[in-house]
């Protein structure tokens, strides 16, 4: 009887078009990414039904969080190129007789977290500091008194210099409603009167006809 | 997926010399890049928000005068978000010696259903329209759906005139909950007010604190 020579050699699987595709999907998936920079302040947004996806360019964004703070920011997306932010503080320098320098432009412009809740009057302070603890500690919300009323203002400028912006608002679920109200007045103060509420997606069965 | 490379044995002694293989082991570069990917499709598909657009009636220039919209008495509903989660709810106008308000929740069967019964006129006709739309009865682009279906809104005229009020100790939450319900139920007409001093007594009677007085917030 003739012996069965059995194959000792491992069966070898090709993995190369594997590599391939992943490495494909691997490009596709990072150049599709967009980086989202964290807020300075934590916000859970409240849900709703709403399926429309918030745009990313030409948008400013009122954030309140939690503790009635609010936080603004504006241009923080693709239209990051044309250069809105340094051009917006400049105007607001400019009203607070507050002469910002190149470099301090320059670090507004890229601001770790986009969005800040300091006054202007602290602006040099916060631009100037490294440590994110110091940062933290200026971040003591935008005055919105009517005395001294910045938000108004860097809405103002934000439309003055980019006509096509649209109004966001980021608002913690249990931000008290009266900050809501009196954000809203701001913004219709400025003609703003179409807004944006930034919400999570909840899906709830259409449970119509309960009863007939 | 590992491959294990087998060092080819020399037969019968035959000296043969030494193969090495051009294989490059590519399973822990296979690893990283499964988990990169993953990464990734994870961090874009779910760190999208959505929004939710209101629109807000203009305000009014300071001396400008305009004669506020008449609307009918019957087809009125007043809400009024309280603390809690509370939604206090009345029909027609404020008396402070006849409104009586009525609590509900946000519930399905709160706010939702008071709704509905009020919209259910219109919530049909657009059912209706999209259920056709969806039957293929109607063919329509998607645009052109939500235009109809804005037109539909626009034509009703039975449905409630919902007036949305705040009470000071309201959350952001309740507002947003709000105008969800009124693009659940399909509401044609809803805007925003603010709370007047009728509404605030009664509120603070229903839940218990001391009234406000009638001075200074009477608008």
């Amino acid at each position: 009887m003739p012996k069965i020579k059995i194959h000792s050699k491992q069966p070898r699987i090709d993995m190369t078009p594997m590599v391939d595709l992943f490495a494909l999907l691997l490009t596709f998936f990072m150049l599709t990414a967009t980086w989202r920079p964290s807020d300075p302040a934590p916000v859970d947004t409240p849900f709703s039904v709403s399926e429309k996806p918030t745009p990313d360019a030409n948008i400013m964004t009122v954030l309140l969080s939690a503790d009635n703070r609010i936080f603004f920011n504006v241009d923080n997306g693709p239209d990051t190129i044309l250069k809105f932010r340094p051009k917006i503080l400049a105007e607001m320098g400019k009203r607070y007789n507050i002469e910002f320098t190149e470099e301090e432009l320059r670090t507004f412009e890229k601001l770790p977290s986009s969005s800040f809740g300091v006054s202007i009057q602290d602006m040099k302070a916060y631009l100037s500091a490294t440590d994110a603890n110091v940062r933290a500690s200026l971040e003591k919300g935008i005055p919105i008194d009517s005395t001294d009323n910045q938000l108004a203002l860097w809405v103002l400028f934000s439309r003055q210099i980019n006509p096509a912006v649209n109004t966001l608002i980021k608002g913690d679920a249990n931000a008290d409603f009266p900050i809501v109200r009196e954000v809203l007045d701001i913004l219709q103060d400025k003609n703003v009167n179409r807004f944006n509420l930034v919400t999570n997606l909840r899906v709830i069965e259409v449970t119509e006809e309960i009863t007939e | 997926m590992a491959e294990i490379i087998q060092e080819e044995k020399g037969k019968g002694g035959k000296k043969k010399p030494k193969k090495h293989s051009t294989h490059i082991d590519m399973t822990p570069m296979v690893d990283l890049m499964c988990l990169l990917i993953t990464f990734f499709m994870l961090t874009t598909a779910f760190s999208k928000p959505k929004i939710m657009e209101i629109l807000l009636p203009e305000k009014l220039k300071k001396d400008e005068v305009v004669e506020p919209p008449k609307i009918a008495e019957s087809r009125t509903l007043n809400i009024i978000l309280g603390p809690d989660d509370k939604v206090f709810w009345y029909p027609g106008k404020a008396d402070p010696e006849v409104t009586v308000l009525q609590e509900t929740d946000f519930s399905a069967a709160g706010i939702r259903q008071i709704l509905l019964d009020r919209n259910r006129a219109l919530f049909k006709k657009i059912e209706q329209f999209e259920n056709d739309v969806i039957a293929g009865k109607i063919e329509i682009k998607q645009d052109s759906m939500l235009n109809a279906i804005k037109q539909l809104k626009k034509d009703d005229d039975t449905g409630p005139i919902v007036l949305i009020k705040a009470y000071k100790t309201s959350k952001y939450r309740n507002f947003v909950d709000i105008i969800d319900e009124m693009s659940i139920v399909g509401i044609a007409r809803y805007t925003f007010t603010d709370i007047s001093w009728i509404e605030e007594n009664l509120v603070a009677a229903a839940i218990g604190v001391a009234p406000v007085t009638a001075s200074g917030t009477a608008n």
